[in-house]
């Protein structure tokens, strides 16, 4: 079978985001960049349908160089092959997807994993965009799968609960937490992705169909007022009566 | 500017978010005499059309057929976009649930046009929309615009105000669209919802638990406090993981993002995952025995002791002044 996933390298939670001087994008300087915690998820399932069913994983990331640290962990991981799509340019999640659908075109992939979302943009739409310019299926948000044959058969959550969702190879799936429990590299495999080959590209380039104008930090103004123990009483007078919440 | 709204329903029942998206094309039409349109797609739900009727769409667009009953994101995005082109539509507005999220990013592919997902804010000023998102766990905002002729935005739930009534009536229009084989290709084959709870994402109330219960049993009075305020039960990250709490009460990053009207954080210190999935709620209540959890920071009220002591006195409190 051959797998795909897409990864991507972004800032840690932790990390503390200031405005660059540009007003429009994340200041670069001391912060800590990771694999995107949802595309572990992605990454295990792809090696777990690798060693069900035989065949090659291949990672791709579209970023500036810093992209190859994740391609590297996904190698120490146990992924076959990392491509980067090397570019910096200022780009909306459509021209990415457009760029990584010509790269995935080149590959056959008779599927295709992502992790849920990204956590720097908390868009969600990655993998929904390439399915559809693949013209293949997708299932967002899973945190079941079963592969028998070509039959796909999905558990995904949804506001209130879960649904099945039945489809087909080739597909799109977009890993949620709960797929599976995400294994870590072994020194065997941090030592062995040392001596990969990180394949390097250049992807096109297209318009830019959603712009960022400016960014800001939430002003989070809150009231802060504290009580003690034995003020219950008050609190929920005041949260009835001055906030009116209930 | 003629817009269309997604009313998501499922097994015949609207859910309140389209509501909020039907509530925003309301006010822009107002504002700013713009036409709108209600699109309702599944099997048998013509009892809905008298549901959304009175709020003001020029027209509501019914796609009903058995094959609809379930999702199937390929046809009803085809159902949308064509849509779409055969009305001259040109802003389309989902709600920003799992299903909006799926069928608007493949609508967006299909018309090749920009889509700002998950909207905190959204402003039209000067004949062009500004969308405000929170990005970067909500440790930042982006203003966005778009530069396609056509606009789609997904609206984050509980943030945009609920529609409300008029005098006019809508009128109703069935509309056909040819769909074959393919766009079956990937379909829902059975759904299952919890009844009797709001889930976490719509409920405009969340009490959420974290370590500070102590145990997966006294969550008993979370729920107690949960039935009281007709609230979502939600969970920190530690005690999902701890397998106290199923993973669909997890709020936070790896969980839901939610913005109710009301969040009480009981026992839960405030680590960064957290606060970045609940930060944009609308008033935030702390209950936590360490004075210096980080929660404290971001809380409007916050009170300091054992939750254990606290819960059942909140508890009586509430609802005595409930008369319950």
């Amino acid at each position: 079978m051959k797998i795909v996933v897409c990864i991507n390298h972004t800032p840690d939670t932790e990390t503390k985001v200031n405005v660059s001087q540009d007003g429009k994008s994340i200041d670069k300087t001391n912060v800590n960049w990771i694999l995107n915690p949802y595309d572990e998820f992605a990454i295990e399932e792809a090696l777990k349908t690798k060693e069900k069913f035989g065949g090659e994983v291949i990672a791709i990331s579209l970023g500036n160089e810093s992209h190859k640290e994740s391609l590297r962990k996904s190698l120490a991981i146990g992924v076959d092959k990392a491509i980067l799509l090397k570019d910096e340019s200022e780009r909306d999640s459509i021209s990415v997807a457009k760029a990584i659908s010509e790269e995935i075109k080149n590959h056959n992939a008779d599927i295709i994993f992502f992790g849920k979302q990204s956590i720097d943009y908390y868009g969600e739409q990655l993998g929904i965009y390439i399915a559809e310019l693949l013209s293949i299926s997708v299932v967002s948000n899973v945190v079941k799968l079963e592969i028998t044959d070509k039959k796909v058969v999905c558990e995904r959550e949804i506001e209130g609960g879960k649904e099945v969702v039945e489809t087909s190879i080739p597909c799109v799936i977009t890993a949620q937490k709960g797929l599976n429990e995400p294994r870590y590299p072994s020194l065997k495999g941090i030592m062995a992705s040392k001596s990969k080959q990180i394949e390097e590209k250049i992807p096109n380039k297209f318009d830019l169909l959603v712009e960022t104008i400016s960014m800001t930090k939430p002003s989070n103004e809150r009231k802060r007022k504290i009580f003690e123990e034995n003020q219950v009483t008050e609190l929920v007078k005041i949260l009835h009566e001055e906030a009116k919440v209930f | 500017m003629k817009i269309l709204v997604f009313a998501e329903q499922r097994e015949g029942k609207l859910k309140r978010t389209s509501l909020e998206a039907i509530g925003f094309a309301q006010k822009l039409s107002q504002q700013n005499n713009f036409e709108f349109e209600i699109l309702l797609i599944g099997n048998q739900i013509s009892s809905l059309y008298d549901e959304v009727k009175n709020y003001g769409a020029k027209t509501v667009l019914m796609a009903e057929d058995e094959k609809l009953h379930f999702l199937s994101s390929a046809a009803y995005s085809k159902i949308l976009s064509e849509s779409v082109k055969s009305k001259s539509i040109d802003t389309i507005l989902f709600p920003a649930t799992q299903m909006g999220k799926e069928i608007s990013s493949l609508v967006a592919i299909k018309l090749n046009c920009g889509l700002a997902n998950d909207c905190v804010n959204l402003k039209f000023e000067n004949s062009n929309f500004i969308a405000t998102r929170s990005i970067y766990s909500g440790k930042s905002l982006i203003d966005v615009k778009i530069n396609s002729e056509i606009k789609i935005f997904s609206l984050r739930p509980n943030v945009f105000k609920v529609a409300e009534k008029k005098e006019s009536t809508s009128q109703i229009e069935k509309i056909e669209i040819a769909l074959n084989e393919n766009d079956f290709k990937s379909i829902v084959k059975s759904t299952s919802i919890a009844t009797g709870k709001p889930d976490v994402v719509e409920a405009s109330v969340i009490i959420s638990g974290g370590r500070g219960m102590k145990s997966p049993e006294n969550f008993i009075l979370i729920e107690e406090l949960a039935s009281t305020l007709n609230a979502a039960t939600g969970a920190s990250r530690a005690v999902v993981d701890a397998s106290w709490r199923p993973h669909n009460e997890q709020v936070g990053q790896t969980g839901k993002t939610v913005s109710p009207n009301l969040y009480i954080a009981v026992g839960i210190s405030g680590a960064i995952q957290h606060l970045a999935g609940m930060s944009s709620s609308k008033c935030i209540v702390a209950i936590n025995k360490d004075k210096d959890a980080p929660i404290f920071q971001i809380t409007d009220y916050g009170i300091i002791g054992d939750a254990l002591t606290i819960l059942p006195t909140f508890n009586s409190e509430v609802k005595k002044i409930l008369g319950k």
